[in-house]
């Protein structure tokens, strides 16, 4: 097919037979009211006699309940209720977060506020609603709780220890799961190879962070018996299909909404005690009941993630081949795995990636998953891939070091070759097909490499020291029912989109995914605009209410444009055909003579405009009087859509970093940063880019700031904004984004996943920058975040 | 804690009359009590800059203020300053750039950003950055919010309109 002349920019052919859209830097118009301070969050909502929910949190990290005492509480004004764990036990159901195909893993049965025991310092213990929040705060403060401090367990390297007390009995040990893996020769190829290269790379623990806190509001219809829950929530049909569990309700009683996302990156996918305490109090009291996590909350409540320890070495031979990796995996996952998605998975991912990009055929991993007493932790913005590609990405680094190779030639050496596709990781994990070869060819231009090498080497002369790091990866995107549907957990792989022809011409599209900034529903309008024919402000999309949008899984692991995207193209294209079938049977013509054309049905031979859908709408809704007998005019159509080719459609992309050390401060300045990502099919390169930018700042941030410390406690101590170090614009590089498109043959749009590979690649990129600097001192820092503390700890002026 | 006191304040160019409790944060009463959408609620702590709004003139932040303080006051949000076309050009830049993802922190950032092209009409893309890092974006990365904001420089310099984001024909 030929490339329309209007379709710049665009590389690939097009996938529609109007395509105008899909691969522009198209604006999102929908984000138009976001500028003008018009979203509606939850907290905008506002309902009658809505009640406020804040919660009695547990002060430490392990303790044994023995008392509430809420008389005086209750009798504050304004009160409404004030409810404790074996009261909220008695509707809802308690929930152990396992997976089935993570075999042998296990968990507590954990409640919605706690019952005897709280695990972690913020877990919610009592309930207090009141008509305002500010009463129920109030009220608070008068909520006595007789507990008793238990021994906690708070390092995760201890937390398997004969002498460490258990956290849950019942389960035999503090161990949540455990994996290993050992294909090929390890043992021999790490004896008889030229150069073994080794470190200890620590991550320390995270937080999302998303501006706009988790917050829910449950309004509960004694009347119809029916639940509807506006949710700040990436997964509503999730939530719909848990809230029946836990309360024993059938799906039609059920009903959530998702308006205005304020972010999410991973944070709202999980089901939080404080969501199901928020609907039991709502159906408790029949009426409205409103709960928005202050930050405190948040940092305490929120989930944490990344909190690994994984010694790792790599062998090579002399000629600069990559032959082995080894990995031993220790990660601390708080009190229970977390519903209903299990902590175990951002470990497995770890072993599935480390070592991804490269076609070596020697691996050996070993995982523990280990529980504690700190805020549950679960998957966050990239899940494992951080943490794979900063050990993969820093152990190739030091390989090259010792064979004195440059680091992007080592990895030009030994990245999978573009023409080897399809084939399987040495973990197992199946790939379709990848770009690393052009990835790094376009990265070492868009740098220009050898100017940046001269540059730092002059500039090294005069005592300042530069670094240059680069992070090849790999990510995995439209996930296929192998990650939750084997598992036996509920969560939609498959998506679905329900597109009507409405009576003036305008296309309205359902989706199952919705949005929460990444430009979701931008990008479905400009797929549905191309399909359907139409100009795109012809075309509105709804999502995020699952009474509306067909069956779907939502925000996660970078499905949106993949699976979500393709569910939108096929309802269209299939609207398209009916539109057709329409226009032959008013105009009596035969369908193959017609073509759609910017909102008009045409000769496809002469191109003479025959219809414009206005037309069609006015006669297939209020004139079907006019048409043949038994012809039935089916303006609206669903389609769905699931990835089943592959377990999951792998990216990839290079990053590189540029950064000064200041050796007598350990500052780190990032100067600028680079990102080639192939997320196959582009379909709007403005919003991709900002994709690869936001999520390469919250890379950065893991990597040179964000930890949730805590003390030998087990308290957190920054839990505030103030304490806890997000990236600012100032310190902030520029970062350039370039696109490689390969498209993935298992659907017909060829979209791949976008919004993690940045985060994915950052911290390695980074942490190899700031090594690359500190070289010349025979110095380098395994240990995120990088702090100027670690930097001069390593460089031993501290 | 019910003691309340009598304040009046006019609010996007409306006189407001009300009994608040001294307590009350100036962003709570604009959201609660008048029902405004725009300043938001991001740390109450006085970090994140989503709660941003303007008195009398001077852009503040809205969770560590109270609303009695704006006793007598002029304050304006960002859905007033949109009406009157004050934002008008950075709004544009901002939708042309993709400047906001889940736009939580929008109108934080475009009322901090608005006082900049105001009082820095030179100010450089380092300085953009500086001015803007009392606002949190979890989303953008940053990188385009400068460049909508460095083109709204630009263009004012210039004497230039940023022209209106259209659907492309
Ligand atoms: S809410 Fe006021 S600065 Fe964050
Ligand atoms: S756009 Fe989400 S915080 Fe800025």
């Amino acid at each position: 097919m030929n490339k329309p002349a209007d379709l710049k920019g665009l590389v690939l052919d097009p996938v529609t037979n109007d395509q105008r859209y899909i691969g522009n830097r198209e604006p999102r118009h929908g984000a138009r009211r976001l500028l003008e301070g018009q979203g509606t969050y939850i907290d905008d909502i506002q309902l009658p006699r809505m009640g406020h929910v804040v919660f009695w949190r547990s002060p430490v990290a392990h303790m044994k309940i023995n008392k509430i005492h809420t008389e005086q509480a209750s009798k504050m004004p304004g009160v409404l209720a004030v409810v404790d764990g074996v009261q909220m036990a008695k509707i809802c159901k308690p929930w152990v977060a396992t997976l089935g195909h993570l075999a042998g893993m296990k968990s507590a049965p954990q409640h919605a506020l706690a019952v005897d025991r709280a695990c972690w310092q913020g877990e919610p213990v009592v309930a207090v609603v009141a008509e305002t929040r500010a009463q129920a705060e109030d009220a608070l403060q008068l909520v006595d709780v007789e507990w008793e401090e238990l021994p906690a367990v708070i390092s995760m390297e201890s937390a398997l220890d004969p002498e460490t007390p258990l956290i849950h009995s019942e389960l035999g040990d503090n161990l949540c799961f455990t994996r290993s893996l050992d294909v090929g020769n390890v043992d021999e190829v790490f004896a008889s190879a030229d150069v073994v290269a080794e470190a200890t790379f620590g991550f320390g623990r995270h937080t999302g962070v998303t501006l706009e806190p988790r917050c829910q509001i449950a309004d509960y219809n004694p009347g119809e018996r029916r639940l509807t829950v506006y949710h700040s929530q990436q997964a509503p049909h999730m939530m719909q299909d848990l809230y029946c569990r836990q309360f024993g309700l059938s799906e039609s009683d059920v009903h959530v909404i998702c308006k205005d996302v304020g972010g999410s990156f991973g944070i709202k996918v999980h089901a939080y005690p404080d969501d199901f305490a928020t609907v039991g109090l709502a159906m408790m009291l029949e009426r409205p009941v409103k709960f928005v996590a202050d930050r405190l909350e948040s940092f305490t409540s929120d989930i944490h993630a990344r909190e690994h320890r994984i010694k790792g070495r790599i062998a090579a031979n002399k000629a600069g081949d990559i032959l082995a990796f080894e990995i031993d995996d220790l990660t601390g996952i708080g009190p229970y795995s977390m519903f209903p998605r299990t902590s175990a998975i951002e470990g497995n991912q770890v072993v599935n990636l480390v070592g991804g990009p490269y076609k070596h055929q020697n691996y050996r991993a070993h995982l523990n998953v280990v529980f504690q007493n700190k805020a549950p932790t679960c998957q966050y913005r990239g899940v494992g891939h951080p943490i794979a590609c900063a050990v993969t990405e820093g152990l190739v680094d030091l390989a090259a070091q010792k064979l004195q190779m440059d680091p992007l030639e080592f990895r030009k050496r030994n990245v999978i070759p573009d023409d080897a596709y399809p084939c399987s990781g040495i973990s197992g994990i199946k790939l379709e097909v990848l770009s690393h070869e052009q990835c790094l060819r376009t990265i070492e231009k868009m740098m220009d490499y050898s100017a940046l090498r001269k540059e730092q080497a002059e500039l090294r002369k005069k005592g300042i020291y530069r670094g240059i790091g680069f992070a090849t990866l790999i990510e995995l995107t439209n996930p296929s029912p192998a990650f939750y549907g084997v598992g036996g957990a509920r969560i939609a792989s498959q998506d679905g989109a329900s597109v009507r022809l409405d009576p003036s011409g305008v296309v309205s599209v359902l989706v199952g995914v919705g949005e929460q900034g990444q430009g979701t529903e931008g990008i479905y309008a400009q797929i549905a605009a191309d399909a359907v024919g139409v100009s795109i402000n012809q075309v509105r999309i709804v999502t995020g209410d699952t009474d509306v949008t067909p069956y779907g899984g939502g925000t996660w692991a970078s499905r949106g444009a993949g699976v979500g995207g393709e569910a939108v193209l096929l309802a269209c294209q299939a609207l398209q055909e009916n539109i057709l079938k329409l226009a032959g049977a008013i105009l009596n013509r035969p369908v193959s003579e017609l073509s759609v054309h910017r909102s008009h049905v045409l000769d496809k031979a002469t191109g003479e405009q025959l219809l414009p859908f206005s037309e069609i709408g006015r006669i297939g809704y209020f004139r079907t009087d006019t048409l043949p007998a038994g012809f039935s005019a089916d303006l609206m159509v669903t389609r769905h859509y699931t990835q089943k080719d592959y377990p999951f459609i792998f990216t990839n992309g290079v990053q590189a970093s540029y950064v000064e050390v200041d050796p007598d401060t350990g500052f780190v300045k990032l100067l600028k940063h680079w990102a080639v990502e192939d997320c196959g099919r582009v379909i709007n390169p403005m919003l991709v880019d900002e994709q690869v930018r936001g999520a390469i700042v919250q890379g950065i941030g893991g990597a040179l700031f964000e930890e949730c410390l805590y003390d030998d406690s087990g308290l957190l101590r920054n839990g505030s904004m103030a304490d806890y170090l997000v990236p600012m614009a100032n310190e902030m590089p520029d970062i350039e984004v370039a696109h490689v498109e390969t498209p993935t043959q298992s659907s017909k749009l060829g979209a791949k996943g976008a919004g993690e590979a940045g985060t994915a690649g950052a911290p390695g990129a980074v942490q190899n920058a700031i090594n690359d600097a500190l070289a010349p001192f025979n110095a380098s820092v395994f240990e995120q975040p990088i702090t100027s503390e670690k930097i001069l700890r390593a460089l031993k002026k501290i | 804690m019910s003691l309340k006191k009598k304040i009046s304040m006019t609010v996007n160019g409306t006189l407001v009359n009300a009994e608040v409790e001294p307590r009350r944060h100036l962003v709570d009463f604009l959201r609660e009590d008048l029902h405004l959408k725009g300043p938001h609620l991001g740390c109450e702590q006085g970090a994140c800059g989503a709660c941003t709004v303007k008195v009398d003139g001077q852009i503040i932040r809205g969770c560590l203020y109270l609303a009695v303080q704006a006793d007598g006051c002029v304050v304006e949000t960002v859905e007033g300053l949109t009406k009157s076309g004050v934002l008008a050009d950075l709004q544009e830049s901002f939708m042309r750039h993709n400047a906001m993802q889940c736009g939580f922190c929008s109108s934080g950032m475009l009322l901090a950003a608005a006082e900049l092209v105001e009082k820095q009409p030179k100010a450089s893309r380092e300085e953009v950055r500086e001015w803007i890092s009392g606002n949190y974006c979890r989303c953008t990365g940053y990188h385009s919010i400068v460049d909508a904001i460095v083109d709204v420089l630009n263009a004012r310099a210039k004497g230039q309109k940023i022209k209106p984001v259209t659907a492309h024909a």
